[in-house]
């Protein structure tokens, strides 16, 4: 269904480049086939994201999470937006998730109901969350108020289009994020050094078990294997 | 309507590739891993040389109690399988067998985007396992998964990178378009890099430590039995197929060969692929396990580390011939 879709759908909302005026588009009241799809995979991701933050199991929420963010990159294949989908899916459900779960189990995931999994703060979040989601659908709507995005266009979500739109006009922000990242590595890497020098003193649970006396304490490593 | 009939041909295509292909791969590896073990391997099922074998072991799971734990999370612990299974189907859809449009069973523009995100969720479906079984020895398998996963994800999406920026495309008909033969020792330490790092995403020897039986069983899958549990070493097996024909589509040229590229390009496909699911098998048979530190160890002080040059290579050698 999805593969269908991108390869029918020809046309892209993210550039933007083929909007028509109000007047000529077909209207609300008569809505293609996409566009329903659109709704309903709308309402979909809407109610996945809802159970992940309600649900009292922690790896079910992290399971709903996927729902959220696989209808999240239907959503983009919809529009047109091929190479966006499929980043979606890639760093999204394919490493944050895998990292979640990962997080999960390595510390605690129980099967069933936690019942400490509430928060006091819940009632604050909902009015936090709703005057977010306030925002940027105002945003959205006061920019785009009278813009139709025609979809039956050419190709403008395809990964070509997208990489010279990147590279051309937005790769000023594209390299500062770039630096925000690197930073963030070094960062993990600055404290994850602090903690090994921390551990020369008494290794940590982390370390090898096998490694013997003071030599292990340089962390795992496979010099021992043969001995 | 034409199209749809098309469509729904090449889909049916697939989906018959999808589950003859990993049998085939399941029979080579008892015939093969035999003649190197210098035995027999199964000989009777069937009649000759036990070809058969493979439909008994499937009869064999269909007919066994589908048992689930009862300290288990029933619906996460059901679903599993099938998110582990159906992303080689969906890769297998886009794997381009032979020259022009006709010989894919859909071209994606981001093809390698497509593969690559869609064989991560592949993962989930362990993660799943191993969490929702209720056993220590499942999710110790799932943990380990997933650090897997992690640490060798990132050389695959380098080495792929590289071939993309050879290629100047994403899309994988349009990479086997692009491909020369001196493709081959230039990418050769890419390919080399993806290769492993995905054998390590599909666990198979000697990455195999996530279901090491000696130590956890069979990690993720340990309370499986029945069809759930074949559904699983079905997914190993399709991802044998899927890896190996996208490590021919990317670096080894697919469907180009020194002769008769265009009527029999998917004969040279098929060849590769075979070869490689091969040499899969004999590295099963050859090395003993990587232990889990040395597994993360292989993983971000060689394969990342190679990947990154190949990509530096590649850069520099795509600047001097343009």
């Amino acid at each position: 269904m999805p593969l269908s879709t991108a390869a029918g759908a020809t046309a892209s909302a993210t550039m933007g480049t083929t909007v028509a005026s109000a007047g000529d588009h077909p209207g609300f009241l008569s809505p293609s086939g996409v566009e329903i799809a659109f709704l309903l995979v709308g309402l979909v991701t809407l109610g996945a994201a809802v159970i992940t933050v309600t649900t009292r199991q922690l790896v079910h929420a992290a399971l709903w999470l996927v729902v959220a963010l696989g209808g999240l990159a239907v959503e983009y294949l919809l529009l047109t937006a091929e190479f966006i989908a499929w980043v979606q899916v890639l760093i999204y459900v394919g490493s944050v998730v895998v990292l979640l779960l990962f997080g999960l189990m390595l510390t605690r995931a129980p099967i069933g109901r936690s019942p400490d999994a509430d928060s006091g703060n819940r009632w604050v979040a909902l009015g936090v969350a709703a005057a977010a989601a306030t925002a940027l659908v105002w945003v959205v709507v006061d920019a785009f108020r009278t813009t139709w995005i025609d979809l039956d266009g050419p190709a403008q979500g395809s990964t070509e289009v997208t990489g010279a739109f990147l590279f051309r006009n937005w790769v000023l922000p594209f390299e500062a994020l770039s630096v925000l990242l690197l930073a963030a590595l070094v960062g993990a890497i600055v404290l994850s050094r602090k903690h090994d020098t921390d551990t020369t003193v008494r290794p940590g649970p982390s370390g090898s078990p096998r490694s013997p006396g003071p030599s292990g304490s340089s962390g795992p490593s496979g010099k021992e294997e043969r001995s | 309507m034409n199209d749809v009939s098309d469509v729904a041909l090449r889909l049916a295509i697939v989906f018959v590739v999808f589950l003859v292909a990993p049998l085939l791969v399941g029979q080579t590896e008892h015939k093969v891993m035999a003649h190197m073990q210098g035995r027999l391997g199964p000989m009777y099922a069937g009649g000759f040389h036990g070809w058969a074998q493979l439909v008994a072991d499937g009869v064999k799971f269909a007919q066994k109690e589908d048992v689930v734990p009862a300290a288990a999370d029933r619906r996460v612990f059901q679903l599993a399988p099938a998110v582990a299974l159906l992303p080689y189907l969906l890769v297998l859809v886009v794997i381009p067998v032979g020259p022009g449009d006709g010989a894919v069973g859909q071209a994606v523009d981001a093809g390698i985007f497509f593969v690559l995100a869609v064989m991560g969720i592949g993962v989930l479906g362990s993660l799943m396992a191993g969490w929702a079984s209720a056993n220590k020895f499942s999710l110790l398998g799932g943990l380990r998964t997933a650090a897997q996963l992690l640490s060798y994800e990132l050389p695959m999406l380098l080495t792929a990178a590289s071939v993309a920026m050879a290629a100047g495309t994403v899309s994988l008909t349009g990479i086997l378009d692009a491909f020369a033969w001196w493709w081959l020792p230039w990418q050769i330490v890419g390919a080399l890099v993806f290769f492993v790092a995905g054998l390590a995403e599909l666990q198979r020897p000697p990455f195999d430590m996530p279901v090491a039986d000696s130590e956890i069983i069979f990690g993720a899958y340990t309370e499986y039995t029945g069809l759930r549990f074949a559904l699983f070493l079905l997914a190993e097996y399709a991802g044998i197929v899927v890896l190996c024909a996208l490590t021919t589509v990317l670096f080894l040229g697919g469907w180009h060969g020194p002769f008769g590229a265009d009527g029999l390009g998917w004969l040279w496909t098929v060849l590769k692929t075979a070869l490689l699911a091969f040499v899969v098998i004999w590295l099963r048979v050859s090395y003993p396990r990587l232990r889990e530190d040395q597994l993360q160890k292989l993983a971000w002080t060689t394969l990342v580390p190679l990947a990154l040059a190949q990509i530096a290579l590649t850069g520099i050698v795509k600047v001097a011939i343009n």
